[in-house]
């Protein structure tokens, strides 16, 4: 089975410093495959794709290059390429001898050297070029000089560190074809990294979208789009507006104060799940006939071939529409959302499970202090217990100072009716908070918990 | 207005920071023993410095000698040292950098006074006899923080990821060296060796404490002996005077230069 | 990645032997005897050495005159130099730099004769026009290179929101530019206390500075001394670097 992938990445983890930056990194690329590693920045992505190239040494795990473990490899002895993020281009050699570069040091004949470089030069579209310096050459050219210069090693895997990130729109979207095109031309492996969901969703044959070092989900742009599997994928991946809800029963899910017909089965009764709904899959009409629920325009912008509203339904929650009609801000409106648009996934968590361990009577300590709270008879001195706090239990405040400790918000979700926010805190836990207060990704948050609402239980095992 | 008040400013100083050597030039041109008397127009000293007929003899021709080679020799450890050095600091963890950099710093903010002595105690202690190779430890010791210090921001300047595209490629992390690496930082080397050149050939103090008595003279300590002796080698007029246009002729050529690269690229 | 820290191995040891362990030296020597017993004697008579505490006094004055000095007369060089509007070419700041390629005592020579020419007597005023001649560049060099990488757009976001030109000197431009004053300060202040061939030639010996009597002791073989008047030196250099220290950490860079 293994033969058929070029590339087995296998259990790799790797700690800066004491901080993971990778956990348990598994996947493979087959042969020929476009492949994208996908994710916010500081996901951990580019240091995969740098101890795929070799210049980062794992601190556990292996890489298999067919079917050979290459991790204890030093990068010059890897049949691999990168296209690097800034190019990297040598300054002080042309176009021509940055090209020639590997070539040269494989000792070919000159003949060779220069037949193969003029080919691949062709290939970028930079055939006049080979005695310009590469400071006077544009973004793009530079671009496609970078290319040219891997690939003319004809490596196993083509590895590319967000090789547009630096060039403009236009620009960037011309060459996203390009490159699609040489990788088909070539028909070599291509490992490309990327911050940008719509160029993965363009390029990809597959998606593998990272967070916080872990891969979130892996497959196909269609499948990652149509049915992200958690909240994180959904808000990354296009626009959605992801909602809490319950699944009723298999093939009914309520949400919004509302109940709904879906396809989802198997999640068992009355078990609160999110709900991704994505807004050119709202339908809206002025009128209320076939309506499942209503609503009232609050803003509409237009995009250039839709119309972007955000309305208030009936019950309170605000919800992001596409249309190619325009509605007027103030017009009543009836929305329906057909079964198969709705994708139910299962709720990471409920609440804030935290490790605790019991100080006496009336204290834990947890998250690196000490917290008053009830704890309930049968718990002594010692135990190692665990925390549960509500998400909207926990309190944040303008002032890191105010707070029990410190933290920044990380990461924030809107749900329709209130913010899920991500906290790290300064000792690097996580802690989830429901708030109905405006906050922004890395603002520092005081964090305090009143002691009614630590609840203590017992540690499974 | 405001701008002519300006250039007014700046050209008085200048005239004032070269009035001495436009003294030196004009009375290069005069045969009398000491500046100041003019004694009508000669180029008689330049044809004493040619000939070698100078009336302080060998001595003061040695001496341009010694200070050329101390300073060629100096400069070229102190380029190939303080750019190894720089490379290595530059690899370093951060706080182990900032350590070498402190230390790196010390010749450089010690007065010349404390360098030359601090090192005359130290060949005294080691009882290493004093005279050439002392003089140039020394040179080196005060010369090499200065490389360190023009190297290290073609570092941080480079991308990062030339060095790691050069290994992408196929290259031993030798041949990266070789092919990357120094070609980028040549510009640094060149302006750090041409800095310790400068800085040797201009040290009196150092080098006044590390020659020992063997009698070793470089220009600045034939100078200081010259005039302590009571009148200057009339000699060194003219030759004062060339080394000036050799300068400014190297520095017209470095400017033109440097204004023709960046006009190229722009 | 290769381990190219490693390469810095040979300059640290190189540096321990000829910068960390010469400067131990001077402290070594310093507390010692003639017989290399432990002594505080060379420290104790300096301070009891009005002749050593009058040269010490007078080499600060003119060293702190001299600073002044320099950054009065240096700073609106260097603020002009880096004027845009004003000076166009990097030309006119080599123009600053270049005296100093012709060796420094000649230099001063030439000084001193040509006050002899004027027949202006050799005393202080011709140390310190002596001296400011010397050390100006080095003044004008660090600030020219902090105020002409000051990012323009601080004193634009000032004028944008009201100041005057003038307000906008004082408020915005003096303060960013003190890493440069500062590195112009180190580089001025201990070499002028330091020197001692200047203040020779510039006053037919009339005033000596520290530099001259650490330099007359070593040379008469009163090493232990000599070590302890640079011994405190050092120490002054010490608390003038770490005093600095705090404020500035690139600055030095600029040097030259």
């Amino acid at each position: 089975m293994t033969e058929e992938y070029i590339i087995d990445i296998q259990h790799l983890s790797k700690s800066f410093g004491g901080v993971k930056v990778l956990d348990d990194i598994n996947f493979y690329v087959r042969s020929g495959e476009f492949i994208t590693l996908l994710g916010p920045s500081g996901c951990g992505k580019t240091t995969l794709l740098r101890q795929i190239a070799g210049f980062v040494v794992p601190d556990e795990g292996r890489i298999m290059l067919e079917g050979k473990d290459i991790s204890g490899i030093p990068p010059h002895k890897r049949p691999l390429n990168t296209v690097f993020q800034r190019y990297a281009l040598f300054p002080h050699l042309d176009v021509f001898d940055n090209v020639a570069f590997g070539l040269k040091l494989q000792k070919l004949p000159a003949k060779e050297i220069e037949s193969r470089v003029k080919k691949m030069l062709k290939m970028v579209s930079m055939t006049d070029y080979e005695d310009r310096s590469v400071d006077s050459l544009s973004g793009g050219q530079q671009q496609r000089v970078a290319i040219a210069r891997a690939l003319v090693n004809y490596p196993k895997v083509l590895l590319l560190d967000e090789p547009l990130a630096a060039l403009d729109l236009k620009m960037r979207k011309d060459m996203q074809l390009e490159l699609k095109e040489i990788h088909r031309k070539m028909g070599i492996t291509f490992i490309y990294v990327t911050h940008d969901q719509e160029e993965a969703l363009t390029l990809s044959d597959t998606i593998v979208v990272m967070n916080e070092g872990r891969i979130q989900q892996i497959g196909t742009p269609t499948d990652i789009y149509n049915e992200p599997v958690n909240s994180f994928v959904a808000d990354f991946i296009g626009e959605s507006t992801i909602l809490n809800g319950t699944m009723i029963c298999d093939r009914k899910v309520e949400f919004m104060g509302h109940e709904f017909e879906c396809v989802d089965e198997g999640f068992g009764q009355n078990v609160p799940v999110d709900v991704v709904v994505r807004p050119e899959d709202v339908c809206i009409s002025s009128s209320m006939e076939g309506a499942q629920f209503s609503g009232v325009v609050e803003s509409c912008i237009f995009k250039g071939v839709h119309y972007e509203m955000f309305v208030d339904t009936d019950n309170g929650y605000e919800l992001m529409v596409q249309d190619y009609d325009s509605f007027e801000p103030g017009t009543k409106v009836g929305l329906r959302i057909n079964p198969d648009d709705i994708q139910v996934m299962r709720k990471e968590r409920t609440c804030n499970t935290i490790e605790a361990e019991v100080e006496d009577g009336e204290h834990v300590s947890m998250l690196g202090c000490s917290w008053e709270c009830r704890v309930p008879e049968g718990f002594q001195e010692g135990d190692k217990v665990l925390a549960e706090v509500a998400f909207d239990k926990v309190d944040l405040l303008d002032n890191q100072e105010d707070g029990k400790l410190g933290g920044e918000v990380h990461f924030l979700l809107y749900k329709g009716d209130h913010y899920h926010l991500t906290i790290l805190t300064d000792d690097g836990d996580h802690l989830w908070v429901d708030t109905d207060d405006i906050w922004d990704k890395g603002d520092l948050v005081g964090i305090d918990i009143l002691p009614e609402d630590i609840k203590i239980v017992r540690r499974n095992g | 207005m405001k701008k002519a008040l300006a250039k007014c400013y700046i050209w008085l100083l200048l005239a004032m920071l070269y009035a001495p050597l436009l003294f030196i030039a004009v009375y290069s041109f005069t045969e009398s023993r000491v500046m100041g008397s003019w004694t009508g127009f000669s180029v008689k000293l330049y044809q004493n410095l040619f000939t070698g007929n100078v009336s302080g003899g060998a001595a003061l021709l040695s001496a341009v000698e010694n200070t050329l080679l101390i300073a060629l020799i100096a400069a070229a450890f102190s380029t190939v040292l303080g750019t190894v050095a720089a490379i290595g600091i530059f690899n370093l963890k951060e706080r182990s950098r900032r350590a070498m950099q402190f230390l790196n710093n010390i010749p450089m903010i010690n007065p010349d006074i404390i360098t030359g002595v601090s090192l005359f105690l130290l060949f005294v202690f080691l009882r290493f006899s004093q005279g050439y190779v002392t003089v140039v430890l020394a040179h080196i010791t005060f010369c090499t923080p200065y490389v360190v210090l023009s190297v290290m921001p073609k570092l941080s300047q480079m991308n990062p990821n030339i060095y790691e595209a050069a290994l992408d490629l196929g290259a031993t992390p030798g041949q990266a060296l070789r092919k990357v690496l120094i070609p980028e930082l040549r510009p640094g080397m060149i302006s750090g060796f041409m800095m310790a050149f400068t800085m040797s050939l201009d040290d009196f103090a150092v080098t006044f404490f590390t020659r020992g008595t063997v009698g070793l003279d470089t220009l600045s300590t034939y100078i200081y002996a010259d005039a302590r002796k009571g009148g200057l080698t009339p000699e060194l007029r003219p030759l004062m005077t060339l080394i000036f246009l050799l300068v400014l002729v190297l520095l017209v050529i470095i400017n033109l230069r440097g204004s023709r690269a960046k006009n190229a690229t722009e | 990645m290769v381990k190219r820290s490693t390469w810095s191995i040979p300059y640290l040891i190189f540096m321990l032997v000829f910068v960390v362990l010469p400067l131990l030296l001077i402290v070594l020597y310093a507390f010692q005897d003639g017989s290399g017993r432990f002594t505080l004697s060379n420290i104790t008579h300096f301070f009891s050495d009005s002749d050593s505490l009058s040269t010490f006094a007078v080499s600060i004055e003119v060293a702190i005159e001299n600073t002044l000095i320099c950054i009065l007369l240096g700073y609106p060089a260097a603020w002009i130099l880096a004027n845009r509007k004003y000076n166009k070419s990097a030309v006119t700041v080599v123009l600053f730099i270049m005296p100093m390629w012709i060796n420094a005592l000649m230099r001063t020579l030439a000084t001193a004769e040509l006050f002899n020419m004027l027949g202006i007597a050799l005393g202080k005023g011709t140390l310190l026009f002596g001296m400011v001649y010397d050390f100006l560049p080095f003044m004008i060099y660090p600030i020219y290179n902090t105020l002409r990488k000051m990012d323009q757009s601080y004193a634009e976001a000032a004028e944008d929101l009201g100041a005057a030109p003038w307000t906008v000197f004082w408020k915005i431009t003096v303060p960013l530019s003190i890493p440069g004053v500062m590195s112009g300060i180190l580089m001025v202040f201990m070499p002028t206390v330091s020197t001692f061939a200047i203040s020779e030639f510039l006053t037919n010996n009339k005033i000596k500075l520290f530099g001259t009597i650490i330099q007359e002791n070593i040379n008469s073989s009163m090493w232990n001394y000599g070590a302890a008047l640079a011994f405190i030196m050092l120490v002054i250099i010490g608390i003038t670097t770490l005093f600095q220290g705090s404020e500035q950490t690139e600055a030095e860079g600029g040097v030259i």
